[in-house]
């Protein structure tokens, strides 16, 4: 790790209309470091990280990732992170193979180095035997990981991970945090992820940023947090920190979609 | 190029492998094929035009591949949720190559459901005048399933919910087969019908399949292709930039 900043984001201020989702957001992601986003549903996690993946620009303020401005440079920017979203982005009607091979060519990537990236990774995620079953047919923690698998086939420098563990068993979890903190030592990816399980957060960033309607709060390691707080844990400095305990947002209809979809792909 | 080539392939390689979905999209043209075919059949020779499975076969390939391309629409919605679309969306590649592949891929599979229905029609007792003519055949039908993949990217880019494509398929899709003269003659009709099948694209491609495969034409076929050409590049314009404004 360095102490080089390869996001820095800058009095960001994203609104939809009467609705502000980030709020005046300034904060610093070290080249090699995990850091994690820690906030509710609704927070303004997911906004931040399409925010700096190119996919929404920000109503006020400035973005930068690897020195460049995600609004102004889009492709170049793009070359650099690998994301995974939410909600699955895999084309489960094709192959573990072919959801790599597919990526790789959006991504330019040439063909040996594709193939063989591709075979190191899926053998890292446990996925090799795999390979060249439909998607489909996989377990949620088996989709999880070969999407990072997939995010990672270009090499990027960071890598962007919104809630995956989300509607993962604590086995699965367990497995991709330990794979996640190899993956950032073996290759020294950056890693920002966002999280609403303090755990987590606790246990696999190296720094976290509390963030709670639209606002940080705070940020710093989590023994950081809990000293400035005088909290025995993160759980409880959390709760000094934004007044309330993590909550379940009432469901959006986002949300219920994503209910429906996932009784679907059953 | 590669970038439109395997988005293109991805289109074409998940039709192939939807065995059960091929054999159901049969369903509705040999519904059409036998029920309108046989059932009409009589009372068109009656009024002089011939035998009528010859008349619709045409129709009923444009009608397969009107659907089949708009489907890939429906196909798009979902993607855009919760499936592939945004991961093409954040790759480093210019939007417009990301809807060329896939509109040729949507297209190309509309192409092949189209021979697969020229197949059937064959079987049930349709005759092109002759084989030669059916390489122009599908010539026109390479056009009408651009056309309607390109419409359907556009629609696909500009509604967000599933229930906004049921209406499309009700108020567009439907409406689209019925005027275009699939299944009866354009020759003496009502003047606010007749303008409105004029404004149908898939007329002029139900009209040129049939001028091209059994000498039976409207407009003329020189006309007919014209027209889809116009429209092709129009639609294909329209869809690209509905396609750069998406959100994801």
């Amino acid at each position: 790790m360095s102490d080089r900043a390869i996001i820095r984001v800058q009095h960001v201020v994203k609104s939809f209309g009467k609705v502000t989702a980030v709020n005046d957001a300034s904060f610093e992601v070290r080249a090699g470091e995990i850091f994690a986003f820690l906030g509710p549903n609704g927070a303004g996690k997911t906004t931040t990280i399409k925010m700096l993946t190119t996919l929404l620009r920000p109503t006020s303020g400035t973005l930068e990732l690897d020195g460049l401005d995600p609004t102004q440079h889009q492709n170049e920017v793009r070359r650099r992170f690998g994301v995974v979203f939410q909600d699955p982005s895999l084309d489960s009607e094709l192959t573990a193979w072919e959801n790599l091979d597919i990526h790789g060519v959006l991504y330019h990537v040439p063909r040996h180095i594709r193939r063989e990236r591709s075979e190191t990774l899926l053998k890292m995620f446990e996925l090799w035997d795999r390979r060249d079953d439909l998607v489909k047919t996989f377990s949620g923690g088996m989709k999880r990981r070969l999407e990072i698998a997939r995010g990672l086939l270009h090499t990027p420098k960071v890598l962007f991970l919104d809630e995956p563990t989300l509607g993962l068993d604590p086995q699965s979890r367990n497995q991709m945090w330990t794979l996640v903190g190899n993956l950032n030592r073996a290759e020294g990816v950056t890693v920002f992820l966002t999280t609403h399980y303090m755990d987590e957060a606790d246990r696999v960033a190296g720094r976290i940023a509390v963030i709670d309607h639209g606002r940080i709060v705070a940020i710093g390691s989590s023994a950081e947090l809990k000293q400035q707080t005088g909290a025995d844990s993160l759980e409880a400095a959390f709760l000094k920190l934004t007044g309330t305990t993590i909550r379940d947002e009432s469901a959006t209809a986002a949300d219920q979609m994503r209910q429906v979809s996932r009784v679907w792909r059953r | 190029m590669s970038v439109i080539y395997i988005l293109w392939l991805r289109e074409v390689k998940k039709y192939l492998r939807s065995r059960v979905q091929i054999v159901a999209s049969l369903g509705s043209p040999l519904m059409y094929l036998a029920v309108l075919g046989f059932g009409l059949g009589p009372v068109f020779q009656r009024a002089g035009e011939g035998k009528y499975i010859q008349f619709m076969a045409p129709g009923v390939i444009g009608m397969t591949v009107l659907f089949t391309s708009m489907f890939s629409g429906i196909a798009m919605l979902w993607d855009r949720q919760f499936g592939f679309l945004k991961e093409t969306l954040v790759a480093p590649v210019p939007r417009l190559l990301i809807m060329i592949g896939r509109t040729l891929g949507g297209a190309t599979v509309a192409v092949l459901q189209g021979a697969l229905i020229f197949v059937v029609t064959l079987i049930v007792g349709f005759r092109p005048a002759s084989l030669l003519a059916v390489p122009l055949a599908f010539l026109v039908i390479a056009l009408i399933a651009v056309i309607f993949s390109a419409l359907a990217t556009a629609i696909g880019s500009s509604i967000k919910e599933m229930q906004g494509f049921q209406m499309v398929m009700n108020f567009l899709v439907m409406p689209l087969f019925f005027l275009s003269g699939a299944i009866y003659p354009l020759e003496g009709l009502p003047k606010v019908l007749a303008a409105f099948t004029r404004v149908d694209p898939l007329t002029y491609g139900v009209d040129g399949v049939r001028g091209v495969l059994i000498g039976r034409t409207h407009f003329g076929v020189p006309l007919d292709i014209a027209v889809l050409l116009g429209v092709g590049i129009l639609f294909v314009m329209f869809g690209a930039w509905r396609f750069s404004k998406l959100e994801a």
